[in-house]
């Protein structure tokens, strides 16, 4: 590998993602934070549902910011640079093999993953109250899954965006994205869906059920969740089989 | 040391719609769905074996009308498009298994502006230069000389999503000399140009080839490849039907002038008349019109009209060109390049 040129390609990532910063938090983060706020405040406060729940909610609302923005930080970029804009073509001159720009890609992406999920946490922490029961016991295993978390959505980003064209982009938000989100165990256990027993096994096929129920069993274990172990096994395969895609969609993708 | 192209018996058949590198303004984005589709129906032939050999410090030119395989053969020669068939040589490196050392040479204005939208003029020059890992100092100096050379630094500090077409395409040729790479790259880069930046353009291609550079440009427009190139190789058909010095090929059109006629008719007596008019080599049948090579060209008219009235035919019109190497596309297709 080159380091010069991909850490060039890095930089360039970091500064257009510094440029466009404020927009990027509000169209990832406005959105579960009124989730935050509907769910955890208002529907506490009138009664409807229980205290417990906030701290339910708060590893479920880490877990979907930090799922779309990886999502989308690579995802869109990558549709719009290799369709009319063609603007991808200059780095894919570079002197660099083509799937170290994938792999830059990547890593650009989970930065921006990480970087939200531990933006959403303060204000969300904040608007739910202090009495969550969060626990800081498994700081280690929480950044672990964070990290695993971070790599799939990146790689499941740059897998979308090699596969789906400007036209489509609607499409994938309403038949990829809104149904990851809503059963992704993200506002409820994964044990709740018991009396959906089929629908109970399909989720399992959803990344962003290992992502919540990870954060849920590391940040609330009070909570019923998924063997941590297990959701850490699955989170690694998840991401080999991501990435793999990723960089062979890439790389199909950048050469006719 | 300049650096030279090579190519042997390149084949390309592209087997889906559309080759991003070397797809023509019409195509639009294809999806998932239809790509799959469009993979067994489509099989475009767009190189048939073309063989080229291009000298270090020389302006080599691909002229032909569009769909010839002239940007095709740019986007194999620039790791873009993979070769279906045959070699393609950067200087010492094959270009499909060593791309890379390929890429570190080559400097490359695509047919149309891909500028990087999310950064400024100045920051895509800066960019560029740290892809080919050039220290910080140089890549500042550099972009500040080619925005300065291009007229572009008033706006250097512009996101140039704004830009003129005439804008983005000096900025796009100032971007491929960043590096000062060895081999440049021109995929059709007057299209669009006004004539004034045109000719900022071509005494820019000079000077970078007066430093030793190869420059490989595709063109349609023939007399670009007159200007500019010291030889050219004519493309039709993914197939190089004419190569040479654009004064040697000019002079390999038989006669050298051509006179396309109209008459009120054109029996097969009157083209064997014709042809035995003095200076006259070559007489075709085109379309409802007769094309006559010689080597005069408006002397000859009163010879033809003479001829015709004899057999009761009239000129109707007459088009004279000098020799060309419109013409000798003409003469070996049949058909104009602006076809």
């Amino acid at each position: 590998m080159n380091a010069k040129t991909f850490l060039a390609l890095f930089a360039r990532d970091v500064h257009v993602a510094r440029r466009n910063a404020i927009t990027t938090l509000i169209q990832t983060l406005l959105q579960p934070l009124m989730f935050v706020f509907v769910f955890g405040q208002v529907l506490t406060r009138s009664g409807m549902m229980a205290a417990s729940y906030k701290g339910m909610l708060l590893p479920g609302i880490i877990a979907i910011a930090m799922t779309m923005t990886g999502v989308q930080a690579v995802a869109m970029p990558v549709i719009a640079e290799f369709q009319f804009t063609r603007e991808i073509e200059d780095r894919l001159l570079a002197p660099i093999r083509t799937e170290w720009i994938a792999v830059e890609k990547i890593l650009a992406g989970m930065v921006q993953a990480l970087v939200s999920g531990a933006v959403v946490a303060l204000p969300a922490r904040f608007l739910l109250g202090s009495d969550l029961g969060i626990s800081t016991d498994h700081l280690g295993l929480v950044l672990l899954i964070a990290l695993m978390v971070a790599v799939f959505s990146a790689a499941g980003g740059l897998t979308l965006g090699c596969s789906v064209g400007q036209t489509q982009i609607g499409l994938m938000f309403s038949i990829v994205l809104a149904p990851m989100l809503m059963f992704g165990c993200t506002y409820y256990p994964w044990s709740a869906l018991a009396s959906f027993p089929i629908l109970q096994k399909l989720v399992l096929l959803n990344p962003m059920v290992y992502a919540s129920e990870g954060l849920r069993g590391t940040l609330a274990p009070q909570y019923p969740h998924m063997s941590t172990a297990a959701v850490i096994a699955v989170l690694a395969v998840i991401d080999i089989g991501l990435v793999v895609t990723g960089l062979w969609r890439f790389q199909s993708k950048s050469v006719t | 040391m300049g650096v030279g192209i090579r190519t042997h018996d390149l084949r390309k058949i592209y087997t889906s719609p559309p080759p991003m590198a070397a797809r023509g303004a019409a195509f639009a984005g294809g999806g998932f769905g239809k790509k799959a589709k469009g993979a067994k129906s489509a099989n475009i032939v767009a190189l048939e074996g073309i063989s080229l050999e291009v000298a270090p410090g020389e302006i080599f030119g691909l002229l032909g009308p569009n769909g010839a395989g002239k940007s095709t053969t740019v986007g194999i020669l620039t790791t873009r498009v993979r070769p279906t068939g045959g070699e393609a040589y950067i200087g010492e490196f094959d270009v499909w298994r060593q791309q890379v050392e390929a890429k570190r040479l080559i400097g490359v204005v695509q047919q149309r502006p891909n500028l990087d939208f999310s950064l400024t003029a100045r920051e895509i020059l800066i960019f560029h230069g740290a892809y080919f890992g050039m220290p910080s100092a140089d890549r500042q100096r550099r972009a500040s000389e080619l925005l300065e050379q291009f007229q572009l630094t008033p706006r250097a500090d512009e996101l140039t999503r704004g830009f003129s077409g005439g804008m983005m395409q000096r900025l796009s040729v100032a971007r491929a000399l960043m590096h000062d790479p060895q081999v440049l790259f021109l995929d059709e880069p007057s299209t669009g140009l006004d004539p004034q930046t045109r000719l900022l353009l071509w005494g820019i291609i000079r000077e970078y080839n007066g430093q030793g550079k190869t420059i490989l440009i595709t063109t349609h427009n023939m007399e670009e490849a007159d200007e500019l190139c010291h030889r050219v190789a004519i493309v039709d058909h993914g197939k190089v039907i004419a190569l040479g010095t654009p004064a040697a090929l000019k002079a390999s059109i038989p006669g050298g002038y051509l006179l396309q006629l109209r008459f009120s008719s054109a029996p097969a007596s009157l083209i064997d008349l014709l042809k035995q008019l003095p200076g006259v080599t070559e007489v075709r049948e085109n379309g409802p019109g007769i094309d006559v090579y010689a080597d005069r060209g408006g002397s000859l008219i009163p010879a033809i009209v003479a001829t015709a009235t004899e057999n009761s035919i009239d000129l109707h019109d007459v088009h004279i060109s000098e020799p060309s190497l419109e013409n000798l596309f003409l003469h070996h297709t049949g058909r104009s390049l602006r076809q």
